[in-house]
């Protein structure tokens, strides 16, 4: 029989409190909350154990607890249990379960399993229907159970009620034939909806279009023979857009080798070209991560990804599985790379915007609100990135009201690792015949079932509720240290990769690759509850997992030393040369494929674009008269605001190799570049910065990536990055990319991109692309709405820097330093913060940029710069605040010395123009001679100085004053939008 | 590392002064350095800076996986150190170091008694500290190694908190805080809202057991005011050693501070040391608390 044990905390209850005060916020008439653990152990103790057992689970000096009874003594007039669904990861439960077996020395077998879920007890002015809807709002009806009680009623029935949420699936597992002999409207919706099964429901989406249906229907009659639904959930998977980034390897229009090749990839090899000796990729494109040269014993890594469709149905789950994912990507690479740093970036909806929306006609499924999904996302890096101890110097937020129905989470980890491995070069790894296969980390569930497939498409109510995963870093992170750190030296195993999109199907197949073939046996894959379906169990997305590939006479070395480190680790198959992937369950032969049409097998697709330029007219707007008032509004609009609340609650000092985090200054500004060192014990340096601008998608692709290129190039170079040993990152977030119009969008994009590094030189070592990022759903009236996420390009740039104490932060540092611009300020207004309307979006001009970076560097190695910021988002004015705001120091500027193109005269234009290719940097006075001799070729000016008062005043072109105000004043708008976050 | 002395305690202040002035030549024969175990597994995760900055120190580390101790606890013989370094054993369920400090209790808490009660150190650091409070090695009133008298709880405001504090120590006794009057350090904890029933507190005082305390920027105590308390400790306590004051227990990460470039708004004391014309020092300041450690078997 299963026991319930209920633990409440007795003396400063600050999370009880907490509770209350966001139930008040949340406008609900709470008096008080108390908020208890819940452990309902699935296991026959007696009454003298369980006892022990509460005492272990509990803190004597702080907390209570209940066994099989609930507490008496406390009032409250509704309980509400939030518990999890079965199968899903409870990480709590598993510590519990673990705690329990080393203390009792019995371990639970079979079905016997601990459980965690949470109770509050509420007392207020609420009904049961409130209650009900305080539920919905903590919990996720995705994964997990909501059950509310009033009081007569708890009393009544002993308290709230005994529930083991298990998971029974039918024993009867049979292989299905699927006959591909069969209409093509048939086919089609195979394709589009799934698998028939025998009651007549689908699978999910296969997402597989009518040539590559034609494609598998024609290898398997040269088989002889019908696929099994194991074969063609492989091949959906494998071929899926997610995988095989099929829009950016079709030709298309004129570009007989598509975007990848033909652009991003084709910058990288014409740019090593022409660095020749000076070339600093090592392994580009090829692995889970990229890598360049950071010493001459260590190699450094990138990577970013995004997590979008299922951060849209569970944001907590989505982000933490996103940023554990890709640290996967980290340790995935080469012989497996040691995380040393962390990225995000959210993009997410309007967060004052709760109209609702939702996936089904019925108005059943609601969509989360972005503040909902923000707030989501944010704790789940936090409990992913934190618990992982890997520092998060880096990351930004972007607001707009297009990523409502879709957000785009971007996630990102720098790694770390020697360029020889036992006398080898670390990047090459190669599966040989005869390894084993070995699958470690966490056992397979049907979590994430269709997530590569399931993220190559629209949202929508058919969207499915399994493609949701929960996140176990401690269990990712034991296997992290048993691999990087012990295994890895000892030269334990031939290849590693990370399990991910495609759980086995595509981490298995992706390696063998490597050797020529491989056989599974699938029946020795562990699994989190019995009778799991073999299809299910291949493509399952079950997290923190990784393959790798163990020569037979390291096995027992490197079972034992997992056994030893708490890491599960399970043979299940060979790899092998026949050419074929074949997989086995309990004996019989359930896929035979060959390796080649396996991923070489799609059909290539040929797109064609076309892109409309509408002809967009240039606004007038009418010049504001109180700028003083326009500054203060833009210092709270939810893209220039600070978001200091995220930084605050990401780990950013852990590995002691902090240089420049998140916040500079006394005044804590957000900083758009940060410095780490990934070794305590050199002066090199990680710069790392991002760039982005959603706003000038709709008026210009191209210039959208330029801008996103510059941004993250000289944030770098404006906080001591080194342009010369810079690598770029693609992360390409699109929508309706079925759409040629879309696609005339992506090309220019892709273009651009290439065009750019090649000016820079700066190679992209690793991309993603995510391209349907659209909402399809019904508004509150019912009626059919799409909302598609604007064109996003997140650039990445990861630089290294040769000595750390060089590195130069954005604020102010002592009255008297004389503030400089450095580069032209244009009418380029169009897409701003200010005015994201009319035509003139920026554009950059790279030939002329490229030679002021490499001044800026020189200026910085030479310590002439005391501090720097590079206008981005809200362009000059904001830049000025931002840098007072941080050194606590007041300003005075005259506008009329800003270097700026003829004819621009109008004081809100220079302000607020987001023109690129621009530094606001003060330098100490006594350097101005030999700071304005370095830049005399340069389009540059002092504009004005840092004061010892706290006054904040901007003279207007015709030298009367424009902006006049002080940097609290400044500070507080600054810091209003996200004060109660 | 001894070209980095001259660098050292350049900006003439007083607190300046006392870091690293003196760090152990390399020369130093590895047979005399004092031997340090670094514990790791389960989700700690700062092992290796903390067994750098002994290293630094003058220490000679070695991380060792908690279940390799349990397999061998006669090893600890051989180590004068014990370090329970931060990050999240079992990510932090069950209560914070609870799921670890079981896991070692049910396997070798008698060596780990015994260790605590030889003429040796101890130091938890954050989830460390967590772990030593559930082992009952800090505050072990009278002498009573072994029972839990005291909880890290979650912060006032619930939430996990990464920033910069500034310490005061408040002991003469601590071994692990000597030559320390205030000590900036970074914190990153959900958990650290320190708690113990007032007889506790009342031995805390009289025994001289509060190492660290938060205080505000002008050095007066911090008085539970957030930030500088940041998380809401009684009487502002951030760290606490046992009776004996061979055992530290503090919730601020000090190996995080061991280079000069860790510390926030380095950049602006970079910059004016550059206009009078000065070096840079390259350690941090956090050092010292291991560099003590050190100097208690050598000196």
């Amino acid at each position: 029989m299963a026991h319930r044990i209920e633990v409440v905390t007795n003396v400063n209850d600050t999370r009880s409190e907490v509770m209350r005060k966001n139930l008040v916020s949340e406008g609900f008439k709470i008096e008080a909350a108390k908020v208890l653990e819940v452990y309902t152990v699935n296991k026959n103790f007696n009454s003298d154990e369980i006892k022990k057992i509460a005492e272990i689970l509990s803190n004597s000096i702080s907390q209570k607890y209940k066994i099989d009874e609930p507490f008496n003594d406390i009032d409250f007039d509704f309980a509400l249990e939030i518990g999890f669904l079965p199968g899903v990861t409870d990480n709590i439960g598993t510590t519990a379960k673990e705690s329990i077996e080393e203390f009792t020395k019995q371990n639970f077998i079979d079905e016997e399993s601990v459980h965690t879920s949470t109770l509050m007890l509420l007392k207020g002015k609420i009904t049961a229907e409130d209650t009900k809807k305080i539920g919905e709002i903590l919990a996720n009806k995705l994964i997990q159970r909501i059950h509310v009680k009033d009081k007569k009623t708890f009393d009544k029935d002993n308290g709230m009620d005994l529930i083991v949420p298990q998971v029974h699936l039918s024993s009867e597992i049979e292989i299905s034939k699927i006959d591909l002999n069969i209409s093509e409207e048939e086919l089609l919706k195979i394709g589009k909806e799934g698998i028939l099964n025998h009651d007549g429901t689908r699978r999910g989406p296969l997402t597989l279009e009518k040539d590559y249906l034609y494609a598998i229907k024609k290898y398997f009659e040269k088989e002889g023979r019908s696929p099994t639904d194991i074969e063609l959930e492989t091949l959906a998977q494998t071929w899926s857009e997610h995988c095989k980034h099929t829009i950016f390897a079709a030709e298309i229009d004129e570009i007989k080798d598509g975007l990848y090749k033909g652009y991003i990839k084709k910058a990288t090899i014409d740019i090593r070209n022409k660095k020749g000796k000076d070339d600093f990729c090592v392994s580009v494109f090829s692995d889970n991560s990229g890598a360049i040269i950071f010493d001459e014993n260590y190699l450094i890594t990138d990577k970013a990804e995004t997590h979008n469709s299922p951060s849209a149905l569970d944001p907590f789950g989505g982000a933490i599985t996103g940023i554990v994912g890709v640290n996967r990507d980290t340790i995935g690479f080469g012989k497996g790379a040691k995380p040393v740093l962390n990225k995000y970036g959210f993009c997410v909806g309007l967060p004052d915007d709760e109209e609702p929306i939702y996936r089904d006609k019925d108005l059943k499924e609601a969509s989360l609100t972005p503040k909902r999904i923000f707030e989501g996302v944010i704790s789940g890096v936090n409990a992913g990135g934190n618990q992982s101890g890997i520092p998060t110097p880096q990351g930004f937020t972007y607001f707009h009201k297009d990523y409502k129905g879709k957000p785009l989470i971007f996630v990102g980890t720098v790694g770390l690792i020697p360029k020889m491995i036992n006398g080898k070069p670390s990047h090459e790894k190669s599966a040989h015949k005869g390894d084993k296969i070995v699958m470690i980390g966490g056992k397979v569930g049907q979590d994430g079932i269709h997530g590569a497939t399931f993220s190559s498409e629209t949202l929508s109510a058919g969207s499915p509720a399994t493609a949701v995963q929960i996140g176990d870093p401690i269990t990712q992170k034991k296997f992290s240290d048993a691999i990087i750190k012990e295994a890895r030296a000892m030269g334990l195993y031939n290849s590693i990769t990370d399990d991910g999109a495609g759980g086995l199907s595509s981490s298995v197949a992706e390696m063998a690759k490597e050797c020529g073939g491989c056989e599974v046996e699938l029946d020795k894959v562990p699994l989190k509850y019995p009778n799991l379906e073999p299809w299910k169990i291949w493509i399952s997305e079950s997290q923190e997992r990784m393959t790798l590939s163990i020569p037979e006479e390291k096995l027992e070395q490197f079972m034992a030393l997992m056994k030893r480190r708490g890491v599960e680790a399970t043979v299940i198959g060979t790899f092998t040369d026949s050419g074929r992937c074949i997989i086995k369950y309990k004996s019989e032969k359930i896929m035979d494929i060959e390796m080649d049409f396996l991923h070489n097998g799609l059909p290539k697709k040929t797109l064609k674009t076309t892109y409309t330029k509408i002809d967009r007219e240039e606004k007038e707007i009418p010049e504001p008269k109180d700028l003083t008032k326009k500054l203060l509004q833009l210092l709270k609009n939810p893209n220039i605001a600070s978001t200091e609340f995220i930084p605050r609650q990401y780990d950013h000092s852990v590995q002691g190799g902090a240089v420049l985090g998140p916040l500079h200054g006394k005044g804590r500004v957000m900083s758009p570049a940060s410095v780490t060192k990934p070794m305590i014990e050199t002066k090199k340096g990680a710069v790392c910065s991002q760039g982005l601008y959603p706003k000038y998608s709709e008026i210009d692709t191209y210039d959208m990536a330029a801008c996103s290129i510059d941004t993250a190039i000289r944030n770098s170079i404006a906080i001591g990055g080194k342009l010369s040993h810079m690598a770029l990152m693609d992360n390409f977030c699109w929508c309706s990319s079925d759409e040629s119009e879309r696609l005339g969008q992506l090309k220019a994009a892709a273009k651009a991109c290439y065009d750019y590094a090649l000016i820079y030189e700066t190679p992209y070592i690793s991309g993603k692309d995510s391209m349907f990022n659209d909402f399809k759903g019904f508004d509150k009236n019912g009626k059919a709405i799409k909302i598609s996420a604007p064109p996003t390009l997140l650039i990445s740039s990861l630089s290294v820097m040769d000595d750390i104490t060089k590195a130069v932060s954005l604020d102010t540092k002592f009255a008297g330093d004389l503030v400089y611009i450095l580069g032209e300020t244009k009418n380029e207004l169009a897409g701003s913060e200010y005015f994201p309307e009319g035509k003139n979006v920026p554009k950059v001009n790279a030939i002329s940029a490229k030679k002021l970076y490499e001044k800026v560097e020189q200026a910085i190695l030479k310590n002439m710069i005391a501090s720097s910021l590079s206008p981005s988002h809200g362009g000059l004015a904001t830049t000025f605040a931002k840098k007072t705001i941080a050194g606590q120091l007041g300003m005075e500027i005259d506008l009329n010395k800003v270097p700026r193109e003829k004819d621009l005269n109008r004081n809100d234009f220079i302000l607020f123009s987001e023109s690129q290719s621009r530094f606001v940097v003060t330098i100490n006075p006594k350097n101005k001679g030999k700071f304005e001799k370095l830049f005399k070729d340069e389009i540059f000016a002092c504009v004005g100085q840092v004061l010892d008062s706290q006054k904040f005043t901007i003279k207007g072109v015709n030298g009367e004053i424009i902006i006049d105000t002080d940097m609290e004043t400044l500070e507080e708008s600054y810091k209003s939008t996200f004060k109660n976050y | 590392m001894t070209s980095d002395n001259k660098d050292l305690g350049l900006t003439g202040s007083r607190r300046d002064n006392l870091q690293a002035t003196s760090l152990p030549k390399p020369s130093l024969e590895s047979s005399v350095k004092p031997k340090v175990i670094v514990i790791t597994g389960y989700g700690i995760n700062c092992e290796e800076e903390t067994a750098k900055a002994f290293e630094l120190s003058g220490g000679l580390p070695k991380i060792v996986h908690i279940n390799d101790l349990i397999e061998n606890p006669k090893m600890l013989d051989d180590y004068q150190i014990m370090a329970f370094p931060g990050g999240f054993s079992y990510g932090d369920d069950t209560g914070s170091g609870n799921a670890l400090a079981n896991k070692i209790k049910n396997n070798i808490e008698k060596e780990i008694l015994e260790f605590a009660q030889k003429d040796k150190l101890i130091i938890g650091i954050c989830n460390g500290f967590q772990i030593l409070t559930n082992l009952g090695l800090v505050p072990a009133k009278e002498k009573k190694y072994g029972q839990r008298q005291a909880v890290l709880m979650h912060n006032a405001h619930a939430r996990y908190e990464c920033r910069w504090i500034k310490l005061k120590n408040t002991s003469q006794k601590c071994i692990w805080t000597r030559n320390i009057d205030t000590l900036n350090c970074p914190i990153a904890h959900g958990e650290g809202n320190f708690y113990a029933e007032k007889e506790v507190i009342d031995s805390l005082i009289k025994n001289d057991q509060i190492a660290f305390k938060y205080v505000k920027d002008d050095n007066s105590p911090a008085d539970l005011q957030f930030p500088f308390n940041p998380n809401g400790a009684m009487l502002d306590i951030a760290g606490i050693c046992d009776e004996s004051g061979r055992i530290l227990g503090l919730m601020p990460h000090p190996e995080r501070f061991n280079s000069f470039t860790n510390e926030e708004g380095w950049t602006l004391t970079k910059e004016k040391l550059l206009r009078e014309g000065k070096a840079l020092p390259t350690f941090g300041k956090g050092l010292q608390v291991f560099k003590n450690a050190i100097e208690y078997f050598t000196k």
